[in-house]
């Protein structure tokens, strides 16, 4: 987790196309700037950050579910849940799933979790449009790259394949 | 056509907290109801989920800043309705 950069996602455990889910693992940083100031003596990651981890493993799932075709702006967080302090070095475990993928939005449900604790939950919407510009893409594709996101090509019927499922489009 | 327009108008009711009685069928939804385009994507998902159909958001959207369509076509709730039945005949042929 490069906080500076808002780099969230570290590495991509699970991808389910079938059943439109993501697992992503999200180490906090030892050290941050941030915590000396969240706070003194006692650091803790912004709770905003723990939106923003489940919000960028919605949009991660909404890309690679769309092969990149469309960008994901996050929209609005409902049912918005901090459950405990989540602190330096812990590991976030987010799990996103599609709720319904909508024309020009998709409704997602995102969990957070440390050594199996809940930590975080919130139903994120994000509204989808075609990219503002190419380097974004490029960018968006990089990241996929740099947190192993399976980017094999959808099955195709009748024959064996490592990725599962099949690619939707809006 | 009165049981999607009830439908749409308690979720509007619900979700962007208008008064239910303030709601008819000539109400256009942004001009009228004031909705912008962020509590439309929650109504969206509502009417989506509660019917099983899929708005089609985008494609309105092009059609009205086109020139191609009026807002009134499809935010007046009764259009909206007639265009949400629409969607229903259509996924059950």
């Amino acid at each position: 987790m490069r906080l500076e950069y808002f780099q969230m996602i570290d590495k991509v455990l699970t991808l389910d196309l079938e059943a439109r889910t993501l697992k992503t693992a999200n180490i906090v940083p030892d050290e941050s700037p941030i915590f000396e100031g969240h706070f003194p003596g006692h650091p803790l990651l912004p709770g905003v950050l723990l939106f923003e981890i489940m919000a960028q493993s919605c949009g991660m799932l909404l890309l690679r579910l769309h092969n990149y075709d469309r960008m994901a702006f996050l929209a609005s967080v409902d049912k918005g849940k901090l459950r405990t302090f989540v602190t330096p070095g812990q590991v976030i475990e987010v799990d996103a799933r599609m709720e319904h993928d909508g024309s020009g939005y998709a409704r997602l449900k995102a969990e957070g979790r440390v050594e199996g604790k809940l930590v975080c939950n919130a139903d994120i919407t994000l509204k989808t449009m075609p990219f503002p510009a190419p380097e974004l893409r490029g960018y968006l594709l990089s990241t996929a790259e740099r947190i192993g996101m399976p980017m094999e090509p959808p099955a195709v019927a009748g024959a064996a394949s490592a990725c599962s499922g099949t690619l939707s489009h809006v | 056509m009165s049981t999607t327009f009830e439908t749409v108008a308690n979720i509007i009711a619900e979700t962007c907290d208008i008064p239910r009685e303030n709601i008819t069928p000539e109400s256009h939804a942004i001009d009228d109801l004031g909705i912008d385009s962020l509590d439309f994507l929650d109504i969206a998902f509502a009417i989506d989920k509660a019917f099983g159909i899929k708005l089609p958001l985008e494609s309105w959207t092009q059609e009205v800043n086109e020139g191609k369509a009026t807002t009134e076509q499809y935010f007046v709730l009764k259009n909206l309705c007639a265009r949400i039945d629409e969607l229903i005949a259509a996924k059950t042929a």
